[in-house]
């Protein structure tokens, strides 16, 4: 455990006093590139305003995650199951990954409201939806042949093949697509706030904050993004763990 | 002794976009009678597998009529008359040794309590018993060459086909699994047809080896493997087996000319 | 799939179909959700729910509007057609994203060399490199934007900073797993024709590195545009797609169609720099020797 943690750590820590010290040295005034005890000493004056921003925001971003991603499940089956729309939703969908799905922000806080909560979620949630779609679809059908074959000769129902093949297969996938959805989710809420939002979240904040040229506060809330980051990184790397048992990213660590 | 698979006249052609079709196989007559194991050899490219595979309605034939136990092969396999073995162990990565040799029975709907006693049972024959709880990258290749065999045969099949499974494996590991598929053949009293491209494979595990030519696949003969049963280690240091080797090299020989 | 004989492989048009059949899906779903509004008064049907999104004209403008509005002048009294106005932008914003994504992927093919050259370098700055995807870059561009202006940069640059910091990145990391793509027995089959390091990086390393550089050159340019059109709207740059979305959401009320023709042009921005990319990948890598993105 040590070994494995403690290079990271001292690295970590290496950073942050290169930079406490390399600001000061340096005389880059404060309010451009904040050292980090100011930042620090931000979030203990600020937090009573940032948590609950923060926790504003993160429902935001759950909400789209939830939404997205249970849609994009229902996609991702259907596409599995239907090669011509499959062979379509591929390029489809690679090029809606290539499209700034933040710019549909303006549009959604029409829809909803610029303060409600599900203008956020909204944008958040088509972000979330292409990735998972496209990693589950990709889950689903990347089976191998011999795989399939050997199904084929116990003469499996498809219900089976789904069940017992495909979907256990597609398990590690949506749970890949999840990490990259879960760190998508929270930016884009964030981001969708830079476009307007209600005083009460932390993308509004964040961007106030700055434009009074108020960095350390500004950075404090980054803080509590990186928090909340890591926390929804760490649930997915738990649940990876006690869903996927036999994948081979466990070998170096029990094999 | 009863015939447990008829092949009559069987061609298969691979249509290609070109106009220029691939003929895999051509006038393909063979029995094979309960009990017997039977070895189709052939360089790459003699259809073998392909014959293999028509045989266990994994394809269709493109003429020519298969009968395996009375019935079509697709019958056949709903009934679930074949276990099959290819040169991938393709065991299910997210199951343990045990729940992959349970599949099939799964499949078949049995109760749990009557698969975990079939499934233990098959782990029994295949001698990997102490692996119940493993995952398949835990084994070596062939113990998952075993498991494989033993998920094959609890359906107890009539019928166990064999896409070259021991052609991954290293010569000593492929020498041991031999003699282990003999055992367990001896056990089971199954009907086997075994697809390889080694001579020394195909004579010390057959009762009859089938030799194909390439392109297109014929027959080009067969060889009665009359040796002793059961087959031995030592069986592959008499003078016999190597008369039989010297015999069905000549004829791929004369396949070529 | 199994039991079928060898069929001809699907025609070469069926993705085209496809994706045809999806948008033309997508755009009745959109024509369709606007008559069942209207139908059952903006319920739900046989409830009082109302549905999620008002289904009048200024919450979502027919179809042909979109694209008239795109046609018609973009101010009563000029003569400007709105489409003018709006690819203006979009050249403006994608010069920008273009700068950003030259310098950073340029950062990143450098770093990546080094790294792979001198395990010193890497030792020293993969940790920094590391540590910069810690931090949500996207959501700081607020401050890189105030960086600009005190340094009295111009403030394009902050925008295309933005975007550089969004591309390094990937770069970075795919350059070095391209370099180090080959395998252990071509590296040794250069060297025991003593091949030197140079060559050995020319002959066999670049080439095997082009299709994951590609991979990471076009998830860059998607991101280098969300960067810019992020950028834009803290930086109060007048001339971008950024300030055109703020811009037609404030007067949305006196012309909705004009918003949604703003976010259409944003959205073909990004899919077409991507494509524009994988054109060039195209014309650079055998199709054999592509990677599935």
């Amino acid at each position: 455990m040590t070994r494995r943690y403690l290079p990271p750590a001292l690295v970590f820590v290496t950073i942050l006093v290169v930079w406490e010290v390399g600001v000061n040295a340096a005389g880059i005034q404060g309010f451009l590139l904040p050292p980090p005890s100011r930042i620090i000493a931000s979030v203990q004056s600020e937090w009573a305003v940032i948590w609950p921003a923060g926790l504003f925001t993160l429902r935001e971003a759950l909400g789209g995650l939830l939404g997205g991603t249970a849609l994009a499940v229902l996609a991702g089956f259907a596409v599995a199951r239907w090669s011509l729309i499959r062979a379509g939703a591929l390029p489809f969908a690679i090029a809606a990954g290539s499209a700034p799905i933040i710019a549909l922000a303006p549009i959604t806080n029409q829809w909803f409201g610029i303060t409600n909560p599900v203008a956020k979620m909204s944008v958040v949630g088509v972000m979330v939806f292409f990735p998972v779609m496209i990693n589950l679809v990709r889950g689903l059908t990347d089976v191998g042949a011999g795989k399939l074959e050997l199904m084929h000769s116990y003469a499996a129902p498809d219900r089976a093949t789904l069940l017992k093949v495909r979907l256990p297969n597609a398990l590690p996938y949506l749970l890949s697509a999840l990490r990259v959805a879960v760190a998508l989710c929270l930016i884009g809420a964030i981001v969708t706030e830079y476009f307007g939002g209600s005083r009460a979240a932390l993308g509004v904040y964040i961007s106030q904050q700055a434009s009074l040229t108020r960095m350390a506060e500004a950075w404090a809330g980054i803080v509590v993004v990186m928090l909340f980051g890591g926390a929804l990184q760490l649930l997915i790397v738990l649940a990876e763990r006690i869903l996927l048992p036999w994948h081979p990213s466990r070998r170096a660590a029990s094999g | 002794m009863t015939t447990v698979v008829t092949i009559k006249g069987v061609d298969k052609v691979f249509p290609s976009r070109k106009g220029a079709d691939t003929v895999a196989l051509r006038g393909i007559d063979i029995e094979v009678a309960s009990g017997e194991f039977v070895s189709l050899l052939g360089p790459s490219g003699c259809g073998k597998s392909t014959l293999l595979r028509i045989i266990g309605d994994l394809l269709p034939p493109t003429s020519g009529q298969v009968v395996v136990n009375g019935k079509t092969p697709a019958e056949a396999r709903r009934d679930r008359d074949y276990g099959m073995v290819f040169q991938q162990a393709t065991l299910l990565d997210w199951r343990r040794v045990l729940a992959n040799i349970e599949l099939p029975l799964e499949v078949a709907g049995q109760a749990p309590a009557e698969r975990e006693r079939r499934a233990r049972e098959m782990l029994d024959l295949v001698e990997l018993n102490e692996f119940a709880d493993h995952f398949p990258w835990q084994l070596s290749g062939g113990m998952q060459q075993r498991v494989a065999i033993a998920r094959a045969l609890t359906l107890q099949p009539e019928l166990l086909l064999m896409d070259e499974p021991f052609g991954a494996l290293d010569e000593m590991t492929r020498e041991r699994m031999q003699m282990e598929l003999m055992r367990i053949w001896q056990q089971t009293a199954n009907t086997v047809i075994f697809v390889t491209h080694s001579i020394p494979e195909a004579v010390f595990l057959s009762t009859r080896v089938v030799v194909m030519s390439p392109r297109p696949g014929r027959i080009v003969g067969v060889v009665e493997i009359d040796l002793p049963q059961p087959r031995q280690f030592e069986t592959r240091e008499e003078p016999r087996f190597f008369e039989k080797l010297v015999d069905v090299r000549e004829m791929l020989r004369g396949a070529e000319e | 799939m199994v039991a079928t004989p060898a069929s001809p492989p699907a025609p070469a048009l069926r993705p085209l179909v496809g994706f045809l059949l999806i948008l033309v899906a997508l755009l009745g779903l959109w024509e369709g959700y606007k008559l069942l509004g209207q139908s059952t008064g903006g319920t739900i049907p046989f409830t009082d729910v109302n549905l999620p999104v008002r289904t009048d004209d200024r919450s979502l403008p027919h179809i042909w509007e979109i694209v008239g509005s795109i046609l018609a002048p973009a101010q009563r009294g000029s003569e400007e057609p709105l489409g003018l106005v709006l690819a203006r932008a979009s050249f403006v914003t994608f010069r920008e994203a273009l700068a950003g994504f030259a310098a950073g992927s340029t950062i990143g093919i450098l770093l990546g060399l080094a790294f792979v050259r001198s395990p010193l370098v890497e030792r020293g700055l993969m940790p920094w490199v590391i540590a910069s995807q810690l931090i949500p870059l996207l959501a700081i561009a607020p401050m890189v934007v105030l960086w600009a202006g005190r340094y009295r940069l111009p403030l394009w640059i902050a925008v295309a900073v933005i975007a550089a910091l969004l591309s390094f990145f990937p770069v970075t990391v795919n350059t070095v797993r391209g370099l180090r793509s080959p395998s252990p027995t071509s590296v040794e089959m250069l060297r025991s024709f003593a091949a030197s390091p140079t060559q050995e990086l020319r002959k066999l390393r670049i080439p095997a590195s082009l299709p994951y550089l590609f991979t990471a050159l076009k998830v860059a340019a998607g991101a280098s545009v969300i960067g810019t059109l992020v950028g834009e709207l803290p930086s109060g740059l007048p001339d971008g797609l950024g300030r055109q979305l703020l811009t037609f959401s404030y007067y949305y009320g006196s012309g909705p169609e004009k918003l949604f023709a703003a976010v259409l042009f944003s959205v073909l921005l990004g899919v077409v720099f991507v494509a524009l990319v994988g054109l060039v990948e195209r014309l650079v890598i055998p199709p054999a020797r592509r990677v599935q993105s």
